[in-house]
């Protein structure tokens, strides 16, 4: 591999943008697509740079279908977790999903609670989760929970996550809080097949009830959506 | 921070870049392929300079040992080389995918 290549994935991932390398496996050509682009010194076919184009989306690597001697190696942005409510599950669940790889964010104007003595190493932003998510912009590669139990800060940022791409929505909440919060989100316009994209009560049902145990719960949950899709 | 002890695929990547940039050998080894079960995933990363050292891995460490030595053998010679390890290869046995299943890692040097 030459070092410009290298170099150039390595800049693309800090930039959390996505990038592939292609390597004709019998003799080591490779070529690049970042930005848009194909270079290097292995040409492909327009057919080629199709598919390329849509496993790069899939985020799947492995043989081109076209040509299994072609290694196609995608480099997607890593996930993201956008967690609003600095509280104690949130302690948990922080660590656990940066262990497994998450870009972790969390929001909570309460500066008592968004303090980085609670959050040694956590992105902790202090605005209303209104304005945070409108600034993060939550994408096909994001996951959001809310934490808080109070409306006037899950509210804003599950309106912000319905009305995003985000592969996962998760708020913490007993079902008749639920019931509640989907009567305020009915109000503001939300259709039945939006308000089902959001997981609550959230977590898969490990039967645990301690703050990790939730964690543990809710992050396990949103690996499955990510990998096997919302049942 | 509990997250520094997790090496993802980037830090494999960047680390890699920084021994290079710093003048050391170094060989890139990627799982291309699996069959059946098997521990990493296709892309997976390990990167190795010339004196064995290593980040990321290629299986649950069942055949990383037989990777480095293969690596520094890419490192000496630029040439790279593909990998087949499973349980119907005489060599899987001793070097022991214990999971059953058949990986094929492709190792190649940073120039």
């Amino acid at each position: 591999m030459k070092a410009a290549l290298l170099d150039a994935i390595v800049a693309a991932q800090a930039a959390r943008r996505p990038a592939a390398s292609i390597t004709r496996l019998a003799d080591g050509a490779q070529a690049l697509f970042d930005g848009g682009h194909f270079s290097g010194e292995l040409q492909l076919s327009e057919t080629q740079h199709t598919e390329v184009a849509g496993r790069i989306v899939a985020d799947k690597s492995g043989p081109l279908d076209s040509d299994a001697g072609l290694f196609l190696r995608v480099y997607a942005p890593p996930p993201r977790l956008l967690v609003v409510g600095a509280v104690h599950i949130a302690q948990a669940l922080a660590p656990m999903a940066a262990l497994a790889g998450f870009e972790v964010t969390i929001i909570d104007p309460r500066r008592a609670f968004a303090s980085a003595e609670r959050f040694t190493g956590i992105a902790l932003i202090t605005e209303w989760p209104d304005e945070a998510m409108a600034r993060l912009l939550a994408d096909t590669m994001t996951a959001v929970v809310t934490l808080t139990h109070d409306p006037k800060l899950d509210d804003p940022a599950l309106i912000a996550a319905l009305n995003s791409p985000a592969f996962y929505v998760g708020a913490l909440g007993s079902s008749r809080t639920h019931a509640k919060r989907l009567e305020r989100l009915r109000a503001e316009g939300f259709g039945e097949e939006a308000l089902a994209r959001i997981h609550a009560p959230v977590g898969l049902d490990l039967g645990g009830r301690m703050p990790a145990e939730i964690a543990l719960s809710i992050l396990a949950q949103v690996l499955q959506v990510r990998y096997r899709g919302a049942s | 921070m509990a997250a520094s002890m997790n090496v993802t695929q980037e830090d494999i990547l960047a680390r890699a870049r920084d021994w290079r940039s710093a003048g050391r050998g170094v060989a890139l080894a990627t799982v291309v392929r699996t069959w059946g079960s098997s521990p990493r995933p296709v892309g997976s990363h390990l990167a190795t300079d010339a004196d064995g050292a290593f980040v990321g891995s290629v299986s649950g460490g069942c055949i990383e040992g037989a990777v480095i030595q293969e690596a520094l053998a890419v490192i000496a010679d630029g040439q790279p080389r593909l990998l087949d390890f499973g349980v119907s290869d005489e060599q899987a046995w001793e070097v022991g995918l214990a999971c059953g299943g058949r990986v094929q890692v492709y190792v190649e040097r940073l120039e």
